[in-house]
């Protein structure tokens, strides 16, 4: 059933490809990272169609599969704006979009974590708005959700197979691949398993000590 | 040719009663794999602990779409071929199970120590302790983050379209195959779909916790 020699020779193609989904959940991370916080002020803006745009947003994202999102803006996008984006980029895309609305929510928590005497002592200071989230609140307010931020990193790196369905060569469609020149179905599907875990795995080991060592830090 | 975007509507909704099936079916799975996992890592027993954290360190670092076609592709090649109904419900059941053990876990451990202890003093055995003090009282923590894994898992059911079934997803890309120039329409009315049942499903979950916690937080 399972043949070692086999598995040592289609090792090298899955490793290439998963270099290729980690790539790609590193920039739908970073645009998730930036968009999240975005939308995270938008949600707090004082104007009030911003506030709904962007609350209506997350709700309507959230609440549908990333899968029929990256159908949207990979097969829809290029037929509604004439803007066809590669199979890569529209992957990296929905994938940003997608988690950019979950990590709005940890900066939420974050903000509404930094307490109230830091705005007063900001506004008493005479301190621009600009200023005041640059330099007193952000920087207050992002440290605490490093391991929560982290998580989401883990979550995205096993949702990246999810982006094979619009071609998007990673890990899983390249076992795919291999499978259906050899016909040998349990090796390739096993390994790419084993390959998720192996990095997940110790990740998310290492989240959990940086969360314990961030609450040591602050006294818990 | 269609006339418009209703004419769709049909065709969707036979794809949404497979949804619905694998949806139901996989929570059932999902509750009962959570519960006897989350029970087991609060075991005294070091080998019960094992096995429960090995389930979950499992299915949490794989991925769901590698575990559903592992089960469905790679299965069979090991002699045994599941139906795909039962390789949808199996992974998507037994992975979600595995982040709400972590739900059971933490709500059972969030009960206040008082509370052990007053159970202890009254006598009782390890299993009333569990089923008449413990779980009352954790089960209303649970409902929140179990409803947010709800509408995960109801998303996620989304997948079994990767192994041909003629789920929601599956029916709106055959849709799409048939009528190219109609794809938008479809696409959105099929997000729309999905968000309707996501949105009744938190509500629901909702109006249980505000029935379920009058008069008692």
């Amino acid at each position: 059933m399972w043949d070692w020699n086999y598995a040592l020779e289609i090792l090298p193609e899955l490793l290439i490809a998963l270099r290729m989904t980690v790539i790609a959940t590193l920039l739908g991370f970073l645009s998730a990272v930036i968009v999240g916080l975005l939308l995270a002020l938008a949600i707090r803006s004082r104007w009030v169609w911003l506030r709904l745009t962007a609350k209506g947003f997350n709700g309507f994202i959230r609440n549908t599969p990333l899968l029929v999102q990256v159908f949207f803006i990979y097969y829809s996008l290029p037929m509604m704006t004439g803007i066809s984006l590669p199979a890569f980029y529209a992957g990296i895309l929905g994938l940003g979009l997608h988690y950019s609305t979950y990590l709005s929510e940890v900066y939420r928590s974050g903000i509404e974590a930094v307490p109230r005497g830091q705005w007063e002592a900001a506004t008493a200071l005479n301190y621009t708005k600009l200023d005041t989230w640059r330099s007193v609140i952000l920087p207050q307010a992002i440290p605490p959700i490093i391991p929560v931020l982290g998580n989401y990193l883990i979550v995205m790196f096993k949702e990246t197979p999810i982006l094979s369905a619009i071609t998007l060569v990673e890990l899983l469609l390249t076992a795919k691949n291999i499978v259906s020149e050899s016909f040998r179905v349990f090796e390739p599907y096993t390994l790419v398993g084993l390959l998720f875990l192996a990095i997940s795995y110790p990740s998310s080991l290492l989240v959990r000590r940086l969360e314990k060592r961030m609450n040591l830090q602050r006294g818990k | 040719m269609p006339e418009s975007w209703i004419d769709f509507i049909p065709t969707l909704l036979e794809g949404a009663k497979i949804t619905v099936t694998v949806a139901i079916l996989a929570t059932l799975l999902a509750v009962v794999t959570a519960f006897a996992s989350g029970l087991m890592s609060l075991s005294r027993l070091r080998l019960i602990r094992w096995i429960s954290s090995i389930y979950v360190e499992v299915f949490r670092g794989t991925s769901l779409l590698v575990q559903l076609f592992w089960l469905y592709f790679a299965l069979p090649f090991a002699g045994i071929e599941l139906p795909k109904l039962l390789a949808a419900v199996l992974a998507v059941g037994l992975n979600f199970g595995a982040y709400g053990s972590e739900v059971v876990r933490s709500a059972i451990l969030a009960v206040p120590k008082g509370q052990w202890e007053a159970a202890i003093a009254l006598n009782m055995t390890p299993w009333q302790r569990m089923s008449y003090i413990i779980l009352p009282q954790a089960a209303l923590r649970m409902l929140p983050p179990f409803g947010n894994l709800l509408v995960e898992l109801i998303k996620s059911t989304s997948l079994v379209y990767f192994i041909t079934m003629a789920d929601l997803t599956y029916q709106a890309m055959v849709l799409r195959n048939n009528y190219i120039s109609w794809t938008s329409e479809i696409l959105l009315l099929l997000l729309l779909m999905y968000l309707v049942m996501t949105s009744l499903v938190s509500f629901g979950i909702r109006v249980w916790e505000r029935k379920w916690s009058e008069g008692r937080m």
